[in-house]
């Protein structure tokens, strides 16, 4: 179907068409790369301004210093192996010490310098290690880290995220068809439901079903002890996968339904609706080519920075259901002053939203006839 | 003005938006009172005070209205003072220097649980000599109890269950069973009926007096409860109130406003300008909202209002920038645009006169509806631990409920009564953005 909106039929002649081709191609390859070129300089800025706020420009760097400061000479004062020592050789170890952990955490550089070798580190994906931070099997490494917690992330945002989607577009769909029906009221009159966010929702499952029910659990990825069986494992995850599951999908599925639905009749009371249903076309087939081709953009568009967002979790979600996935982490790493793990949990956003905004033009293009790549640089 | 009148007109054939309008003057009230009746410095002295503030409140009472719900009653809280006449009091002077001083104070017990605890707080006049008390308990079935003798020197505080000697004339160190129960009963129940406190004092010197005030710390406390260091949840509940509306309002006013005149700015101007707020736009993309909020919490500050103007300049340069600026290409190509050109009308007059009033029937809705969601953010963030420090919540209740543990305690009065004035407020304007939406958004207005 894709390939076939390529060869629509070009309006000129034969005769300037070799040399149209020419200049579009030209056309093409400078607009792409005007556009990488844009994109790639609002990755660097963008980056480079969560590297400044993730340091206050400059004021963590104290914080972190006085901490070292402070742990150092308390670690020392009260170590009954160092009492007997000299005043003066003790001062001298003090120094000695803070001097070396400085060094460690890259504070004898200074923040400038520093935060642009963040940057470079991070636009080569060479994540290197978190400062206080370590994964739950030690390593410091900020790439482990975060690896380490995406499967979680993933299962929940994955699965709420993707039946949230289809589901709030194929509803929407049958209620644009039986538009004023009894469900659509109701759809409609729930929308304002998504007012509120998927924790808040979450704490009245906890309530009811945990607390007062306690028939699912309270929170947490598996209980403890986990079961041996992989079979049960994979059982009593998906039981915690429950509630905060629900919480993600009724947190927003009414208004999702609205919008499209609302999207799907601004669509179907387009002229070339009235003149397919009048043609006598069954109502499948008026649904497929004159509503659903025309709106694939906008649904891929959709899907394509959903996909993205998956990435990031649900910070206050996954606190309020202690779901070890990436959003705790991230919440967890802010505590802990960790610029490269906050950092690094940006870059691959920031990275994904890019390359998808670029391929999203070419998509476009795929199926959508009207567009032509390139048409809008000379805007 | 006609124009208002008639969008109004058309809002009453909404339900939704009559009750969303109901429910935000209800709010906007109950702001009020809570402004009017607690000053911003008495709100934060009381929510901030310890123990001196609260010690007459048990910790963790429940509203006292869950009564009506269940069929087992529980005590309700109350205080009594022998100055305000509350309890009785009556002196006689035996000599020049000895008075005796009896309080009394009798109350019937209907309930069918046990108080948490029992205080007696004397507040002794001397001048030289310390009086002396001896307190006793008379339970309806006729039986008297000793509770205490003691001098009185200086405040003194008689904390029924903690006073180790009660507990071994008792035999017990369950104080209030003891005191409450029925002893024929096989399982500790209460016995219901007509108790009195009886309190007979000496005084030894001319002058010298003993007031007492007698707090009964039950199960129920007032309208909403009390948390784990005894704060009556009324306090935040009430004055959550205007500080949500205000927070959700201010960001919702600010944002919207500030996003359409950068955007009328941006098309107006065109050329660099605009091409300039195109990339802020998208590098604002980039930025992880919520992760700087936090950054800016937990470095910083978690100042509420510091916390407002971060949430508006990251949501200044939004998706709805690139919509509203979509809307101003078109109108500014439109006729009565060239016309005010013609005559040369200044570019700020065109923006701010012809551009953007032009937009308002788009900018009102979306203002309304976006008002939850900052709401609901500065809920969010209070969940996270990075509420205001000093400011009384409804965000730093669930924090604080959520926090100990309510849930699995079975305090849930602790964190349904925040979240559903959440939920209330959220929904309020909600409803009314919907209705505005479909009567001022051509596009929807068949649909």
């Amino acid at each position: 179907m894709a390939t076939e909106t390529l060869t629509t039929p070009a309006p000129e002649t034969p005769l300037v068409k070799q040399k149209f081709t020419n200049s579009t191609f030209m056309r093409l390859l400078r607009y792409t790369a005007l556009r990488l070129v844009t994109l790639a300089i609002t990755v660097v800025v963008g980056v480079y301004l969560t590297i400044m706020i993730a340091n206050m420009g400059g004021y963590v760097d104290t914080i972190m210093r006085n901490e070292v400061t402070d742990n150092i000479t308390q670690s020392i004062a009260s170590n009954p192996a160092y009492r007997n020592m000299a005043s003066s050789v003790r001062e001298k170890l003090i120094k000695e010490k803070i001097a070396n952990e400085v060094e460690r955490l890259g504070l004898n550089q200074p923040f400038a310098v520093r935060s642009f070798r963040y940057l470079t580190n991070a636009l080569t994906l060479n994540l290197g290690r978190a400062i206080n931070m370590t994964s739950d099997h030690g390593s410091k490494q900020v790439r482990l880290i975060l690896l380490e917690r995406l499967p979680a992330t993933l299962l929940l945002t994955g699965t709420s995220e993707l039946i949230l989607f289809f589901a709030s577009v194929f509803i929407a769909l049958s209620l644009s068809r039986r538009y004023g029906s009894w469900f659509d009221k109701l759809t409609i009159a729930l929308s304002p439901t998504s007012a509120a966010p998927p924790w808040f929702y979450g704490i009245f499952f906890i309530l009811i079903f945990a607390a007062v029910l306690r028939v699912l659990p309270f929170g947490g990825l598996v209980d403890s002890p986990p079961p041996v069986n992989k079979l049960a494992y994979g059982l009593n995850i998906l039981k915690h996968l429950i509630l905060p599951g629900i919480s993600v999908i009724i947190s927003s599925i009414f208004l999702s339904i609205y919008n499209w639905r609302t999207f799907f009749l601004i669509y179907s009371s387009e002229d070339y609706v009235e003149m397919a249903k009048a043609k006598g076309l069954p109502p499948r087939d008026v649904e497929r080519r004159y509503i659903l081709r025309p709106t694939l953009p906008t649904i891929i568009t959709n899907f394509a920075l959903l996909v993205i967002t998956l990435w990031t979790g649900f910070t206050i979600t996954e606190t309020v259901f202690l779901w070890p996935g990436l959003g705790i982490t991230l919440f967890r790493a802010i505590g802990f002053y960790d610029t490269p793990v906050i950092v690094g949990s940006t870059i691959i956003y920031a990275y994904m939203l890019a390359l998808t905004i670029f391929l999203l033009d070419f998509v476009y293009a795929l199926v959508d006839p009207r567009v032509k790549v390139g048409s809008g640089s000379s805007r | 003005m006609k124009k208002i009148k008639e969008w109004f007109r058309a809002l009453w054939h909404f339900p939704s938006a009559v009750m969303g309008l109901a429910i935000i003057i209800f709010l906007l009230g109950v702001a009020a009172y809570a402004l009017v009746t607690i000053p911003y410095k008495e709100a934060v002295r009381l929510w901030r005070g310890g123990e001196e503030v609260w010690y007459k409140n048990p910790k963790y009472a429940a509203p006292a209205w869950l009564n009506f719900f269940s069929t087992k009653k529980q005590p309700l809280s109350f205080t009594v003072d022998s100055e305000d006449g509350s309890m009785t009091k009556t002196v006689t002077a035996n000599s020049a220097d000895i008075s005796t001083v009896d309080i009394t104070y009798s109350f019937d017990y209907t309930y069918d649980g046990f108080p948490d605890e029992m205080i007696l707080y004397f507040t002794p006049t001397i001048i030289k000599k310390f009086p002396f008390v001896s307190i006793s308990w008379l339970t309806p079935d006729g039986r008297k109890i000793r509770i205490a003798d003691m001098a009185v020197e200086y405040k003194a505080t008689f904390r029924f269950s903690q006073d180790k000697k009660l507990q071994t004339r008792l035999n017990t160190e369950n104080v209030m069973q003891a005191l409450f129960a029925d002893p024929k009963a096989e399982t500790p129940t209460p016995l219901k009926g007509a108790y009195q406190l009886v309190i007979s004092g000496t005084t030894f010197e001319a002058g010298s007096q003993i007031a007492a005030q007698f707090v009964f710390q039950g199960k129920l406390f007032g309208l909403a409860g009390t948390d784990k260091y005894r704060r009556d949840l009324l306090l935040p509940l009430l004055y959550g109130t205007p500080i949500a509306l205000a927070f959700g309002l201010l960001a919702a006013l600010g944002t919207s406003l500030l996003t359409m005149v950068i955007a009328a700015i941006g098309t107006w101007y065109g050329g660099w300008v605009d091409e300039l707020i195109q990339r802020i736009t998208a590098i604002n993309m980039v930025l992880p909202f919520l992760a700087i909020l936090i950054m800016v919490g937990t470095f910083y500050s978690r100042s509420i209002w510091l916390m407002l103007g971060i949430a508006i300049l990251l949501s200044i340069f939004s998706g709805s920038i690139m919509t509203y600026r979509s809307i101003f290409v078109q109108s500014k190509e439109s006729s009565y645009i060239e016309a005010a050109r013609a005559y040369g009308a200044s570019s700020s007059r065109i923006i701010f006169s012809y551009l953007i009033p032009r937009m308002i029937p788009l900018l009102i809705p979306a203002l309304v509806s976006s008002v939850p969601s900052f709401v609901f953010l500065e809920a969010s963030l209070a969940v996270l631990g990075l509420g205001d420090p000093i400011l009384p919540t409804w965000g730093k209740v669930i924090n604080d409920a959520l926090g100990d543990g309510a849930l699995y305690q079975g305090r849930y009065y602790w964190v349904v009564e925040p979240t559903i004035l959440l939920m209330i407020t959220g929904f309020g304007f909600a409803l009314l953005g919907f209705a505005l939406d479909r009567i001022l958004n051509p596009r929807l207005r068949d649909i």
